[in-house]
């Protein structure tokens, strides 16, 4: 097992270093034109775009180009030309947001998922496992910029039930903390209990009828032993792949829009802001800080993923 | 014949299932003993109800579209219709079962050995290290070497013949008084399948525990039953003891079984015979005898359901479901099993 996390941990920095590459390619030297014009935002003048061409070594081979923004990226020397503000400062500042909204939303989704799928499987075709599957398909549908927008308006604006957005830090006060993160969660979180409780019921009635659970059954253990020992064991595990890949797609990214919304101030929210603003900057340091979360996330799942199912572990 | 304990009394024992193309008839009034100590075997070919059977006896035949009828009492206990909370009790410490395929009926991701404690726990509430110490004796029991360090391993690093000796141990952990062994052989190679059924007997005569052993193979009943039961489209065609079977068999069916087995003391026939024709569906079966689209000897009483009765003089447990009278068939069974198979059968080819 143990050799197993250390090849997976070195293949992750193989893929880190793909990523980095594709990252630099993409930014400075797919497109078309100086890219020490791109790089300084609309409107600059003359002496900037001078200072920058000279920063960043963009008459030096790609190489070398590619060493210094990797550089810059890695040593936090990299800096907005727009809001002439520390990219990597403004990332560390939008961290614990982020993660506050990934994390907490992730654990709501699951623990929630986990419950409607399994009841939907054991009523299944009865009116519990139909009425939820008409919530699901309609959680599924619901875009989280409305229904965020929704809540926001009324749970929150109207009639003042939640903070109207806005965030409070974990350390200052964890009951306003989450306070203020409720409907961002239930926000982001409703997507996904309707796609994973879908799932897991699946999984769950392909379980039921293994060979395995007969065995359960004739060793005479109750319905509910049956159920959590040997049924959900076994349909978790490709839901618990699912669960870590969002999670780093959602950190990665995922949560723009829900923290758009609810103006969380996170890291979604100041890619997006820089993405508004041209500000390449921040955007290609906030791409690598969620390539390296999704990098990160898909090894965590894989071992998890060896250790929920010992057969992985030999190959 | 066994002189041990009644144990299980089946009576009249039917399940049918409501499907779209009707209603299917697997189990059709079947009726059995079984005493402590003796190996009973229920054989057939696939689709004749004899795994049914032996899993409504567990209440395992789980379907919300089947039906059950008739009784059978273990040890004064009802099994049929019995809640799930009574038949608990009985499954694993009273009546164990081994299944056909050991590739998929251990957990795959749970080790043997606490798939095994997990059983022991349930019914005897054994403190963990004592329920893996009694583990380790049952595997090194079924022949599993180094069972101490195997206690830890996951069915995957087994092989199938060893899977099914985990299950033999898995069975045999709570000294059940009844084994039920669902073609326990089947989906092992054929050296493994005489290894196997070795240590089913030899278990027996350890502990004294019944077994029924659910079979389509009597080559492999030859060695180890004590009685027979011949099951056919749902029914029992014929039940009787290994001698009385295998050298005085009464109905078609059981020949042409006895016919289609390679047998090292007969001429090598060029072809095995076979029993020509399919089962009937058991949602349209024909009426009378079952059997009577595939037999060479059907005559006109067949359209009539024969009843299971003794029909050899003397020989009250040699019970069948044949209208010819006994010493006819004797006669006729000589040529049969040649006959009965390839086809022979006038219009065979028609059906």
């Amino acid at each position: 097992m143990a050799r197993f996390i250390v090849r997976r941990l070195f293949q992750m920095i193989g893929v880190m270093f793909a990523v980095s590459v594709l990252t630099f390619l993409i930014f400075n030297v797919i497109p078309n034109g100086d890219p020490a014009v791109r790089m300084a935002g609309r409107h600059p003048s003359q002496t900037i775009i001078d200072q920058i061409r000279k920063d960043w070594h963009f008459d030096d081979p790609i190489y070398v180009q590619y060493v210094v923004t990797m550089k810059k990226v890695f040593t936090g020397d990299l800096k907005s030309y727009f809001t002439q503000l520390n990219v990597n400062e403004e990332i560390r500042k939008g961290i614990p947001r982020t993660f506050s909204l990934a994390i907490g939303a992730a654990l709501l989704w699951m623990f929630v998922a986990v419950c409607f799928g399994l009841y939907s499987a054991v009523k299944a075709g009865r009116f519990a496992d139909r009425f939820l599957t008409i919530i699901a398909l309609i959680g599924i549908s619901m875009p989280v910029f409305w229904i965020g927008a929704l809540m926001n308006y009324y749970l929150g604006f109207k009639w003042g039930i939640f903070p109207n957005g806005g965030y409070v830090d974990l350390t200052d006060d964890p009951v306003d903390w989450a306070y203020h993160l409720i409907l961002p969660w239930t926000a982001l979180a409703i997507l996904f209990i309707g796609f994973y409780s879908r799932v897991l019921r699946s999984n769950v009635l392909d379980t039921i009828n293994e060979d395995y659970v007969r065995t359960a059954r004739a060793k005479g253990l109750s319905e509910r032993q049956i159920l959590v020992r040997h049924v959900l064991r076994n349909s978790m595990i490709p839901i618990v792949t699912l669960w870590g890949l969002d999670f780093g797609a959602v950190i990665g990214g995922g949560a723009i829009l829900t923290e758009t919304v609810f103006d969380l101030q996170g890291v979604g929210q100041y890619a997006a802001d820089a993405v508004g603003q041209l500000d390449v900057p921040p955007v290609l340091a906030t791409t690598m800080f969620a390539a390296f979360f999704i990098v990160l996330l898909n090894a965590i799942v894989d071992i998890a993923y060896a250790y929920l199912d010992p057969r992985i572990r030999l190959q | 014949m066994s002189d041990g304990e009644r144990l299980l009394e089946v009576r009249d024992l039917r399940v049918s299932f409501a499907t779209e193309e009707g209603v299917v008839q697997a189990v059709d009034g079947v009726s059995f003993d079984l005493d402590s100590g003796e190996v009973l075997a229920v054989v057939g070919e696939s689709g004749c109800g004899k795994s049914v059977t032996a899993m409504t006896l567990m209440g395992l035949t789980r379907s919300p579209n089947a039906r059950f009828e008739g009784t059978a009492e273990y040890k004064s206990t009802e099994l049929i219709g019995a809640t799930d909370d009574k038949l608990r009790q009985v499954r694993g410490a009273e009546i164990a079962m081994i299944f056909q395929d050991p590739m998929t009926s251990l957990n795959p991701v749970q080790k043997i050995g606490d798939q095994i404690v997990e059983q022991i726990q349930e019914h005897e509430g054994l403190p963990d290290a004592q329920a893996r110490e009694r583990v380790i004796e049952l595997l090194e029991r079924v022949g599993i070497p180094r069972a101490r360090d195997r206690v830890d391993s996951y069915p995957f690093e087994f092989s199938g013949g060893m899977r099914q000796r985990v299950m033999i141990a898995l069975a045999l952990s709570c000294n059940p008084s009844i084994l039920i062994a669902d073609e326990p052989t089947t989906a092992l190679d054929v050296t493994i399948q005489a290894q196997i059924l070795q240590r089913v007997r030899d278990l027996r005569d350890e502990t004294g525990a019944a077994v029924i052993l659910v079979t389509h193979d009597l080559g492999v009943v030859a060695d180890i039953a004590d009685r027979i039961v011949v099951m056919y489209a749902g029914r029992v065609v014929e039940q009787g003891t290994l001698d009385q079977i295998f050298y005085d068999p009464q109905h078609p069916y059981t020949w042409g079984l006895l016919g289609s087995i390679t047998r090292v003391d007969r001429p090598r026939p060029e072809r095995l015979p076979a029993i020509a024709g399919l089962p009937p569906s058991l949602a349209d079966r024909p009426t009378g005898c079952h059997f009577r689209p595939r037999c060479p000897h059907e005559f006109a009483e067949c359209a009539n359901v024969p009843p299971l009765e003794a029909r050899v003089e003397g020989q009250p447990d040699h019970q069948d479901r044949c209208w010819l009278p006994p010493d006819e068939k004797r006669v006729k069974r000589e040529v049969t099993p040649g006959e009965i198979g390839l086809g022979e059968k006038r219009g065979a080819e028609a059906a």
